[in-house]
């Protein structure tokens, strides 16, 4: 029996893409320092798909296999048309999910989502604290998110609540989880803080201590213990504090494909920090040829890229040599062991990061949040390499 | 997992999971919020069969009338209620 559990598939033998994310768009009235969508996701908060472009990406993925639809952003509420969108993938015989941080969820909004067969609402938390959940967000979003779990309740849908864990709420791992009890949650994930765009930019300042997630880990089994069936909790272990990497994504164009809000097609969330890479885009490019046949798909796919320690490896179908992006992002070569496993030769930029996120002169410097001026800025960055590079001879 | 099952027990699918055939996998699945579960020919069988008023019984004499040259097929039968139930896929209903 193959089990996709949180998205993660323990033994699927075709490839398909049975999930399906759709990043509607980049906007976001959150600022949160964890974020992994990209730094420069301001340069993709224009041209943004249509209605109709959505529907029909919907259409060409559930034909290829896609059956888990993931509505994600930014916060995808911020388009008025989720629930054309909604409507649309109910009738296709999608699971469908949105997955969203509370904002702009009305008695109004809810109530068409109901009727258009959305089958779930993931609702971000961030504390059992008005401060650090604020503070987090660089928002003030805390009482709003408490009525909006409450009106998900209300309206017959299972409660999920997703808290991303970092060394700000990360002692609170009993009460967050006491308070989704008191909100009533079915499924609670606590995903452990991936460094990836925002979040690596912060990592030295979001990192938690060993022993603190040692308690963190204690705490949710003892609270497994206490409340058994009645409500899942996922907890997603930070591969930084692991010896073997993650299996990434599921593998590399095995389970997931990503739509991003200006139509190109990923497989996994933050591909597009890979260099020399040319993603397919679905204005261009049909779903079957990206999934099949696109250069992005099959270039990581299986295990005919790696290289040495990974191509010997006896553990290579394990984890297929974890993340490339993380590879790329801490040691510039995308097709190295991911730095987490130890038999990688780069193991020591994940025991030099673990180091120092708890130099106190790097761990006091200021987060920064993910804000459009900031945003701006990344991108800005990447103008002046790009001009540096044709002010070469 | 001891759950015990009892001939004379009607379960359903679990609220918030829904149960359909897949034609691009060619077979069925469990679907609950972000998880899926894909069923293998004889557990898609059964769960195809659970609508909340067969009993267990009802089920396990059904299929043992469908595949005659299964050898103890009621474990088998039990064995996936029990699985399915300690997984929280199936609710009971009596």
């Amino acid at each position: 029996m193959a089990q996709l559990n949180n998205g993660v598939a323990a033994s699927v033998t075709q490839k398909q893409p049975l999930w399906l994310l759709a990043e509607v768009t980049y906007r976001c009235p959150l600022h949160c320092a964890f974020c992994y969508n990209p730094t420069d996701y301001d340069k993709h908060t224009k041209n943004e798909l249509t209605t109709a472009q959505w529907i029909s990406a919907l259409r060409d993925a559930r034909k290829l296999g896609a059956i888990q639809l993931g509505i994600s952003g930014g916060e995808p509420l911020l388009r008025d048309d989720i629930e054309e969108i909604v409507s649309e993938a109910h009738k296709l015989g999608y699971y469908s999910n949105l997955i969203t941080s509370g904002v702009g969820l009305t008695e109004k909004r809810i109530q068409a989502f109901k009727e258009g067969g959305l089958d779930h609402i993931q609702l971000s938390m961030h504390d059992v604290t008005e401060d650090i959940s604020n503070f987090i967000t660089d928002t003030r979003t805390f009482e709003l998110k408490k009525k909006v779990a409450a009106m998900i309740k209300s309206h017959g849908y299972p409660m999920v609540l997703n808290v991303v864990i970092h060394r700000y709420n990360i002692d609170q791992v009993g009460k967050i989880l006491e308070m989704a009890e008191a909100l009533g949650a079915d499924y609670v994930e606590l995903a452990n803080t991936q460094y990836y765009g925002w979040s690596l930019v912060n990592r030295d300042q979001l990192m938690p201590t060993r022993e603190q997630l040692d308690r963190a880990e204690a705490a949710t089994n003892a609270f497994r213990e206490r409340v058994g069936n009645k409500m899942k909790v996922f907890f997603v272990v930070p591969d930084y504090f692991a010896d073997r990497p993650k299996k990434c994504m599921n593998g590399w164009g095995e389970v997931f494909m990503i739509v991003t809000a200006n139509g190109d097609v990923l497989p996994c969330h933050s591909a597009r920090v890979l260099p020399g890479m040319t993603f397919p885009n679905v204005r261009e490019n049909g779903l079957e040829w990206a999934w099949k046949e696109s250069p992005a798909f099959t270039k990581y796919r299986g295990m005919d890229w790696m290289k040495e320690p990974c191509r010997s490896c006896d553990e290579k179908e394990n984890d297929l040599g974890g993340c490339r992006c993380q590879s790329y992002l801490l040691s510039g070569d995308a097709e190295m062991a991911d730095p987490v496993c130890t038999k990688s030769p780069n193991r020591h930029l994940i025991d030099e990061a673990l180091v120092n996120s708890q130099n106190p002169l790097v761990r006091e410097q200021p987060i920064i949040f993910r804000t459009d001026k900031n945003s701006k800025k990344y991108v800005e960055g990447d103008k002046e390499r790009i001009a540096q590079f044709h002010a070469l001879p | 997992m001891e759950n015990n099952i009892q001939h004379s027990d009607i379960f359903a699918i679990a609220l918030h999971h829904r149960f359909q055939w897949e034609e691009a996998q060619q077979s069925y699945v469990i679907l609950f919020p972000e998880g899926m579960v894909k069923l293998h020919g004889g557990a898609g069988e059964i769960l195809k069969r659970v609508d909340g008023k067969a009993s267990v019984g009802d089920i396990v004499a059904e299929l043992q009338a469908a595949f005659p040259d299964v050898e103890d097929i009621e474990s088998d039968i039990v064995g996936m209620f029990d699985l399915a139930v300690g997984k929280a896929w199936l609710r009971k209903v009596n």
